[in-house]
């Protein structure tokens, strides 16, 4: 049929995992095809002003939104080996045929028969449940992020974020570049989540970060006006003013095309979710599926993209690209660093439950 | 609009400024942003009624994942107004309930 | 028990490893200052050990390392300050004038001081514990991060670790 595009590796998803495999992926001389279904590429990276942590290979202090022009200008040089497209969603995935069906905008459709696919469809916001939780006023941490770092709009004037993981520390430090005021920052946990630097540093400008806190309810009828809060050990209540209620409550991997091409997959609450098994090159259970970043597992951008490098090198080496075998290990030593410290300790037994040594079948 | 006006870090670039209708109210926002992203610039964050409870809503994802920010633009409902780019003369509508398909040849 | 609380929401409470104080007798007459890093937890992060120009910081073996300081190699340059993606980083200079310390701090927030302003000088909990005079405004890498130099009453010193502009 003419109508079906074809291309050797499509990589769903054009943020931090999905551009690195890209980039792997046609520098090994594959053609690329990248799909990404916001109006830009870059995924979360284009939200981040702060600077990266990590070590020189994954760009450490420089700020997330510049090293997603590093890794697009690192695409540009492939030249037209990869092709993207934004403001397109991947919907489906037929197992018969191994056609994906793909979205663009909202009205138009097309077919793409790839040989291998990369999913790196990163992940979902959470919500967790309280009365009123459904009223505007209430958004997710990355939305709050995409209206003020991206487009420049005033989120609101005073926001209550609830956890304080790195993305409610980080948020609420962006928010506060952005001139709003937090009134506090809760976290249902007797500890922050997040790196203990990034709540340092909203402590010292006098954020309060309220351990044993969580949401009660939020007030307002037709939107937020307020918020009441509770303190999870002494049961006390208190009335909160605030515009905006910010959910930092964690991410769930987005994985419906690995369900709909059978891939095997466990719920391994370390890595938030649902997950696909995957051999350490981050094949999938089948032949012609790569995961990278938080699809994968929700963990941080700078393992996303070290991920992505290694699902690309993969995908390019399973087509008979010739691909240095030493990288794959190297790289897999830039993930081991990462992860060795003592935020990596969940990811580290997560992964543990997620891994498979060989699927036998190449 | 409530647009940051100075940043610490950032320097915002943004299209051209174009005019938009909400609920028949001239709005103005920018070309090729997200209809939401403009919606909030103005002020405007009631974006659809629920079909049963009548439940207001507004945006949440940002990422065209959740559904919440459901609209009816040039007359198509469920449009995921946070992914999808503002154009001149758009007519956005807050939607109401499940939102009714046009059927071909029939006008508003 | 309280204590512990604070330090679990983002608030040095004591002096552990990777949030060490210079030795006394050398800080006290180190022109141009020492560094102060408050960084107690283990995270995969070195940029503050890859960008000191003297090996100060001392080189990490595992990335995830808390940044150990060679005293006497730390020239008080404060590009460690520029650089630490936590801003976990200050240089401090006691020999700034009789009876006062500088301290040189990561600013990322709006207003920026100019030269010569009067600032709050807060502590780890956005308390101001005393007025300060900004000294000089810099920007060591041109990525939006300023270092600014402000100098307060000494005996503030294990206190100040921020500040904020009042215009």
């Amino acid at each position: 049929m003419a109508d079906i595009k074809t291309t050797d590796i499509l990589v769903v998803g054009g943020g931090a995992a999905g551009l690195s495999a890209a980039a792997e992926a046609a520098s090994h001389g594959a053609k690329v095809t990248v799909l990404e279904s916001d109006l830009h590429l870059g995924g979360q990276l284009v939200k981040q002003t702060h600077k990266f942590f990590g070590s020189k290979d994954e760009h450490a202090g420089t700020r997330g939104y510049k090293i997603a022009d590093i890794i697009l200008n690192e695409i540009k040089e492939c030249g037209d080996k990869v092709e993207t497209y934004t403001n397109t969603a991947a919907v489906g995935y037929y197992k018969n045929d191994g056609i994906v069906t793909v979205m663009r905008g909202e009205e138009e459709y097309f077919k793409l028969q790839p040989k291998k696919i990369v999913m790196a469809t990163g992940a979902q916001e959470r919500i967790i449940p309280f009365p009123n939780n459904d009223i505007p006023g209430v958004y997710g941490a990355g939305a709050v992020q995409t209206l003020m770092n991206v487009y420049g709009v005033v989120p609101g004037k005073r926001v209550l974020m609830i956890g304080a993981g790195n993305i409610g520390l980080i948020v609420s430090y962006q928010l506060m570049q952005a001139g709003v005021e937090i009134a506090a920052v809760l976290e249902a946990l007797p500890k922050i989540g997040g790196y203990w630097v990034h709540a340092a540093k909203i402590r010292r400008l006098g954020v309060p970060i309220l351990l044993r806190h969580t949401i009660k309810a939020a007030l307002g009828t037709e939107i937020v006006d307020g918020a009441i809060i509770q303190n999870i050990d002494s049961g006390e209540l208190t009335h909160v003013d605030c515009d905006v209620i910010c959910l930092a409550v964690g991410l769930t991997p987005t994985n419906e095309m690995l369900w709909q091409a059978g891939c095997d997959m466990k719920f391994i609450p370390q890595l938030c979710g649902h997950v696909p098994m995957r051999n350490p090159k981050l094949r999938t259970s089948h032949p012609d599926i790569w995961i990278a970043g938080d699809a994968a597992g929700i963990e941080e951008a700078s393992a996303a993209m070290v991920e992505g490098r290694i699902a690309g090198l993969a995908a390019a080496e399973a087509l008979g690209f010739a691909v240095e075998q030493e990288k794959f290990g190297e790289y897999q030593e830039r993930l081991n660093s990462l992860r060795r410290g003592e935020a990596g300790e969940k990811i580290r037994s997560g992964l543990a439950l997620a891994q498979v040594a060989d699927w036998g079948d190449e | 609009m409530q647009l940051i006006s100075e940043h610490p870090v950032l320097q915002y670039q943004h299209g051209k400024k174009v005019e938009f209708s909400f609920d028949g109210k001239k709005l103005e926002g920018f070309e090729g942003e997200p209809i939401a992203m403009a919606l909030h610039a103005n002020g405007v964050h009631i974006y659809r009624v629920t079909p049963e409870m009548e439940r207001p809503r507004g945006f949440f994802c940002a990422i065209g994942k959740c559904s919440s920010c459901f609209m009816v633009v040039d007359g198509v409902p469920n449009v995921r107004t946070c992914v999808t780019p503002l154009k001149e003369g758009m007519k956005v509508e807050t939607q109401r309930g499940k939102g009714a398909i046009p059927m071909e040849g029939e006008t508003d | 028990m309280e204590n512990e609380k604070l330090f679990n929401s983002g608030v040095l409470t004591c002096e552990c490893k990777g949030a060490v104080l210079p030795p006394k007798e050398l800080w006290e007459n180190k022109k141009g200052g020492l560094v102060v890093i408050e960084c107690p937890q283990r995270i995969p992060c070195n940029p503050c050990g890859t960008s000191c120009p003297t090996g100060a910081v001392k080189p990490f073996a595992d990335i995830n390392d808390n940044p150990e300081i060679d005293y006497s190699k730390c020239t008080g340059c404060g590009l460690c300050v520029a650089k630490c993606p936590g801003l976990a980083c200050f240089v401090i200079d006691l020999t700034f004038a009789p009876g006062k310390a500088l301290i040189k701090l990561p600013h990322e927030m709006l207003p920026v001081p100019a030269k010569g302003d009067k600032v709050a000088c807060l502590n780890r909990v956005g308390e101001t514990v005393t007025e300060g005079t900004v000294e000089n405004v810099v920007e060591p890498l041109k990525d939006s991060t300023k270092v600014l130099h402000v100098s307060f009453d000494r005996e503030f010193v294990n206190q100040v670790r921020a500040v904020r502009v009042v215009k």
